[in-house]
């Protein structure tokens, strides 16, 4: 069997540190927003956890377009990796979204574009676990897997394009100047610099999830592999 | 014409064809005998270019399977145990249509004459799903052969025929094969397959476990000589 | 012996000829997958009936579902709403029932085993399904027209539906050729489906909406420019990877 490599154990430290240090910035070190109050400092999370949400997603359509290129199983792993950690992240954002709505906007949903991509990939993950979940044979497993993830890819920038041509209440924080946009505010430096460590502690998350999904999928290729052998 | 050098099959982790090896002369008529599983119907698809190889090597008139595929399957008719064929239209309707999917020149003339083969004329008008199962097969093996195609492959194709819809096959069966056509039928069936072939390979876990000539031995020995090439290991 | 010029313009000939005869070949196969789907459908006319009366439930269904008066019902937006959706699950049915006909009794290996592109047949499935999916929208619009006093025969609006039905057929023909291997196919494709042909729903709702309300084309350009992009984006996409759907 495969020992654990010394550089993932590594990343684990490292993403644990990570974590601590950006959770005690989000409480500690970030102002208190004037007039959202406390509920505010989901945002952090919030973003971050959508930005893993679209990485993965990225991912997927990669290892999507790798596997059938070069038709190595490994590539499907990855895919299938990237699709589990992105629905729990995107789960996350849909989640936090609706927590930070609630004081805010006085309700729990809303169908702004960027919410309403974030459910759409979400259920394009899970179709994509569906579908991998109906199929028999591995190798059209993998496939369709891959042409699904493709697919899916491409359809979420028009999703959001075109839920974005309907009006938003979605707070634009990256500057914008539509005069739409309700609950807006501006990042003061500390806020920006917490917000930017979020997002690097969900990427290194992400890429340290990945890594470990990846050799859990590769280790029970392996415990197959040795079954089969035993069986003829 | 047909050429198999090391052939591998795995789907996923499992590996069905395992180094086949296998050689067919143009005009030969080979039985492809063997246990269920044994990986008849898988090594067929690839031949009939259906399914990709994992490793190894296969030629049909030359041209390398999956690369050449095109040029393969303009020479190549496939019989498999499912008809292939569309119930809603009928038997001329379903000619016509896989005609022109091959290209077929003539084809008005073509159709009659292969409706005429399969002794199926008189129903040419009729809609293939009040077809019996007999009458399917024989419908599809004119498919098969509309284009006239240089090899032939069957896949177990007296599956479900009761004994008359079994003679008329095989009177079909002779018809085809005599044009100097190459053959490869797999079978469950040794005494029709004795009767049709001119040469009998047994097929077990993923190789070729035996290969003999029509002439080389007697026909009931056939049965003989299938259980001591499974037997071997 | 043939001089080497000449011999030169002899190959290019003959390269012409091979390219030309290609396209011929590919254009043959595909009228002749189209052309059997629609005499198959032309003499059971089992899969048009089931969408057609499917449809008809679903204005019926509609109709008492959302109990709105008359005024409210002939408003722009529940009107191109309930289309949509009418369309959406109409042609669920459709694509479902097209490629369920090849995989069952073994004919897509046919299809398979033809010495043509494989693009070929999933263009001819396309437009076969496309037409359908016409033929449905022909009967549903005058009906609704009829039934809530709406003037849907406007050049604007049909334009978009065939837009949105040429993308909704576009990306369906390949995941149904997908879905239909799976055990749960017949709930599958909608799963796979309808998230990933949202696009197509939401802009063609809009843009009919924005015909029927007598919008300037300036306001509506958006709507069709979007359709017309997810049209052609995923035409090609489906092109380049329906030969890894069908392959084994």
């Amino acid at each position: 069997m495969e020992a654990k490599p010394r550089l993932l154990t590594v990343l684990d430290y490292i993403t644990a540190a990570l974590f601590l240090i950006a959770v005690g910035l989000v409480f500690l070190y970030a102002p208190l927003e004037a007039v959202m109050g406390n509920v505010q400092r989901v945002f952090y999370f919030h973003v971050a956890a959508g930005w893993v949400g679209m990485l993965s997603f990225l991912v997927a359509a990669i290892a999507g377009v790798a596997y059938l290129l070069r038709g190595n199983r490994k590539w499907d792993t990855v895919g299938l990796s990237a699709v589990e950690i992105g629905i729990v992240f995107a789960f996350i954002n849909i989640v936090t979204g609706s927590i930070w709505a609630r004081p805010i906007w006085n309700t729990w949903w809303t169908w702004d574009p960027r919410l309403t991509t974030a459910t759409v990939m979400e259920l394009i993950y899970i179709a994509y676990l569906m579908l991998r979940q109906g199929i028999e044979d591995p190798d059209r497993r993998a496939r369709f897997g891959a042409v699904y993830a493709i697919v899916g890819f491409l359809s979420v920038p028009l999703t959001f394009y075109s839920a974005r041509l309907f009006r938003t209440i979605h707070p634009v924080v990256i500057g914008t100047n539509d005069p739409n946009a309700q609950g807006q505010f501006n990042m003061t430096p500390k806020m920006l610099q917490t917000f930017m460590f979020s997002l690097l502690t969900f990427t290194f998350i992400f890429a340290d999830l990945l890594w470990h999904r990846i050799r859990v999928g590769r280790l029970s290729e392996k415990v197959e592999q040795v079954r089969l052998k035993t069986l003829q | 014409m047909i050429e198999v050098h090391r052939l591998v099959k795995r789907f996923g982790l499992k590996t069905v064809l395992r180094g086949l090896d296998f050689q067919v002369a143009q005009g030969e008529f080979v039985a492809l005998l063997g246990p269920n599983g044994a990986g008849k119907t898988t090594f067929l698809r690839i031949l009939a270019s259906l399914s990709r190889p994992s490793l190894g090597e296969v030629r049909i008139a030359g041209y390398r399977l999956p690369e050449q595929a095109v040029a393969v399957r303009r020479r190549l008719g496939v019989v498999s145990h499912l008809p292939l064929l569309y119930g809603d239209l009928t038997a001329e309707e379903n000619l016509h249509f896989y005609g022109r999917m091959y290209g077929v020149p003539g084809l008005e003339k073509r159709v009659a004459e292969v409706l005429e083969l399969v002794g199926l004329s008189a129903r040419r008008r009729d809609l293939v799903r009040t077809f019996s199962r007999g009458m399917q097969q024989r419908l599809a093996i004119g498919r098969a052969v509309l284009h006239d195609p240089e090899v032939v492959l069957f896949d177990e194709p007296h599956t479900g025929l009761d004994q008359d819809a079994c003679t008329m096959l095989d009177a079909v069966l002779k018809e085809v094969a005599a044009r100097g056509r190459t053959v490869v039928m797999t079978s469950h069936d040794l005494a029709r397959a004795a009767d049709l072939a001119s040469r009998f390979d047994v097929l077990s876990r993923g190789q070729i476990r035996g290969s003999v000539r029509r002439g080389e031995i007697q026909p009931d020995e056939l049965l003989g000589f299938y259980r001591q090439a499974l037997a071997q290991d | 012996m043939i001089p080497v010029a000449d011999q030169r313009a002899l190959e290019v000939g003959e390269r012409q000829a091979v390219r030309e005869n290609q396209l011929a070949g590919f254009l043959r196969a595909l009228s002749a997958v189209v052309w059997k789907d629609l005499s198959a459908e032309l003499r059971s006319r089992e899969l048009l009936s089931a969408m057609v009366v499917f449809a008809l439930l679903v204005i019926l269904v509609f109709n008492f579902a959302l109990d709105l008066d008359p005024a409210t019902r002939r408003q722009s937006n529940i009107t191109s709403g309930v289309l949509w959706v009418i369309f959406t699950f109409a042609g669920t049915l459709g694509l479902n029932r097209s490629m369920a006909v090849e995989k069952d009794r073994g004919c897509i290996d046919g299809l398979l085993l033809a010495p043509v592109d494989r693009s070929a047949i999933y263009f001819g499935k396309v437009l076969a399904n496309l037409i359908f999916m016409l033929v449905v929208e022909a009967i549903v619009l005058p009906v609704y027209s009829l039934l809530y006093n709406v003037n849907l025969f406007q050049a604007g609006l049909l334009l978009v539906t065939l837009l949105g039905s040429i993308g909704y057929v576009a990306v369906g023909t390949l995941l149904a050729t997908m879905a239909v291997h799976a055990r749960t196919r017949d709930v599958l494709l909608p799963i796979l489906l309808f998230p990933v042909v949202l696009p197509v729903v939401l802009s063609a709702v809009k843009g009919s909406t924005g015909f029927l309300d007598g919008l300037p084309l300036n306001e509506i350009r958006p709507w069709l420019n979007l359709l017309g992009a997810y049209d052609i984006i995923f035409l090609a996409v489906a092109f380049m990877v329906f030969d890894y759907v069908v392959e084994e």
